[in-house]
Parts: structure tokens; C-alpha cells; sequence
């Protein structure tokens, strides 16, 4: 059974040095959740090329893969899905009343495991770039 | 005993579609990424290529509810943010006719995207 908790207005960043794993966890999914919406709308964006001729299509996503920068932003994409995804595996079992008691070392075995498989995917990324 | 909050008013109907579809996200977001970075690298893809993934049903039926399934998990994630920062009233009801308008283009023009390179 759950109760309610008075965790004050987390939006008061000058209440930064008080907040818990749990809230840095919640700050965290907030932040890769607006990255990875606004990259839905970019996404979108560079794939309608494709209703403009094969060509076209092809030809931007090859002349934006061939930018350093953009595979670099890529794997800033990769690290911001892979911690939104854990850390929504790690939400979707608090919601089911699983693991409370762990929800802070959930949230930190997130951001491990994140790191891992980022700098693990690093060279697939960079791959044909450097 | 261990406190739990959330942006939203648990047992809503909006609570639950944010969890059903991120259950749903989960796989196909960690999917989406795998196929067209480490099966196919990004830097090799085709219209051609796009064209032949995107002509199997089943395909073309999990990307376009990847489409509809993000555009409205992350929509209402913007929606719920808002208003736990204290969005009310007028303001409420443009962010939610803005996030509205917002994410039916985006889920429409996601479809002709996926339409156009499935050749249909």
C-alpha cells in the first residue's frame, strides 16, 4: 500500500543539493523524455524527404551520416533512449509495488548500465566516420 | 515505509495509457534502435532499403503504432510536465489544444511517410 508524501516543488532547482536518487531519477526521465519527443518531431521531419523522390531520401540521410557531429549527437540519442528505457522498466515496476524498498539503487543501476552499453556501442556509431 | 509520487493522478485513464504504451515503447524503442543501428548501420540506409522493410505488414503495422504510441506518450508527458508545474485554467486549455494539433500532424505525417516508402 502507497502513501502520499509532500516531496515539495521538485521544479525549485535551488533545492538541488536535497533531493534524493528518486528525484534526480525523476529530473532525469523528465529530461530524456523531452529530448527524445522533440527528436520524434526531427525524425519525422528528415524522413518526409522521402516524399520528395528516392533520391532525395537517400542522399540526406547519407550526406547527415557522413557528419562527424551528427554521429556524435547519435550516440547522445542512443545514451538519452537507453536511460529513458531502463529508468522506464525501473518506473513501470514501482507503479506495480515491486522493488520500492531498491527504487534508489534501480535508479543507479540504471545509470551504470547505461553507460555500459553506450560506451560498448561507440565504435557501431562512429563507425566509417573517423 | 517507501514514499511514492508521481506527475499523475494514479488509476486515471490517461495514467494508464502512459503506462500501457510504455510498456509497448519499451520493446520497440530498444528494437527500432538495434535494427537500424546495429543490423543496418544508419549510414547505410536506402529509400530502397526503407522500402523493402516498410512492404512487410507486419513492419509497416509496428512502426505506425510506434508512431501514434510515442507521439502520445511523449505528448502527454510534455502535457503532464506542464501541469505539474502548474499550468491551470486558459493556459491549461492551450497547451492542451496546441499538444493536440501538435501531435495529430505529427501522427499524420509520420503515415505518409510510412505510406509513400511502402510503395502504397
Amino acid at each position: 500500500m502507497s502513501e502520499s508524501y509532500d516531496r515539495g516543488r521538485i521544479e525549485d532547482f535551488g533545492r538541488w543539493t536535497e533531493f534524493s536518487a528518486g528525484m534526480w531519477a525523476w529530473i532525469f526521465h523528465k529530461f530524456t523524455g523531452w529530448i527524445l519527443i522533440g527528436y520524434l518531431f526531427t525524425h519525422i521531419a528528415v524522413l518526409s524527404t522521402s516524399l520528395q523522390g528516392a533520391s532525395v531520401y537517400t542522399n540526406t540521410l547519407h550526406g547527415l551520416e557522413s557528419i562527424l557531429l551528427v554521429r556524435f549527437l547519435e550516440v547522445g540519442l542512443l545514451a538519452v533512449a537507453v536511460f529513458h528505457i531502463l529508468n522506464g522498466v525501473r518506473l513501470l515496476f514501482v507503479d506495480l509495488g515491486l522493488g520500492l524498498e531498491q527504487q534508489d539503487k534501480s535508479f543507479y543501476a540504471s545509470l551504470v548500465l547505461t553507460g555500459a552499453i553506450v560506451v560498448a556501442s561507440v565504435p557501431t556509431f562512429l563507425g566509417g566516420a573517423l | 515505509m517507501a514514499e511514492r509520487y508521481s506527475s499523475f493522478e494514479s488509476g486515471t485513464t490517461l495514467w494508464f495509457l502512459q503506462r500501457a504504451t510504455a510498456a509497448f515503447l519499451v520493446v520497440v524503442l530498444a528494437f527500432h534502435f538495434f535494427n537500424l543501428h546495429f543490423v543496418t548501420h544508419a549510414a547505410e540506409i536506402t529509400f530502397q532499403g526503407s522500402q523493402v522493410r516498410m512492404q512487410s505488414l507486419g513492419y509497416f503495422i509496428t512502426m505506425v503504432l510506434f508512431l501514434v504510441t510515442a507521439a502520445f506518450h511523449g505528448v502527454n508527458g510534455i502535457y503532464n510536465a506542464l501541469i505539474n508545474a502548474g499550468l491551470d485554467g486558459a493556459q491549461k486549455r492551450a497547451a492542451q489544444l496546441v499538444l493536440g494539433v501538435a501531435s495529430l500532424l505529427l501522427v499524420v505525417q509520420g503515415i505518409r511517410v510510412a505510406t509513400t516508402l511502402a510503395g502504397f
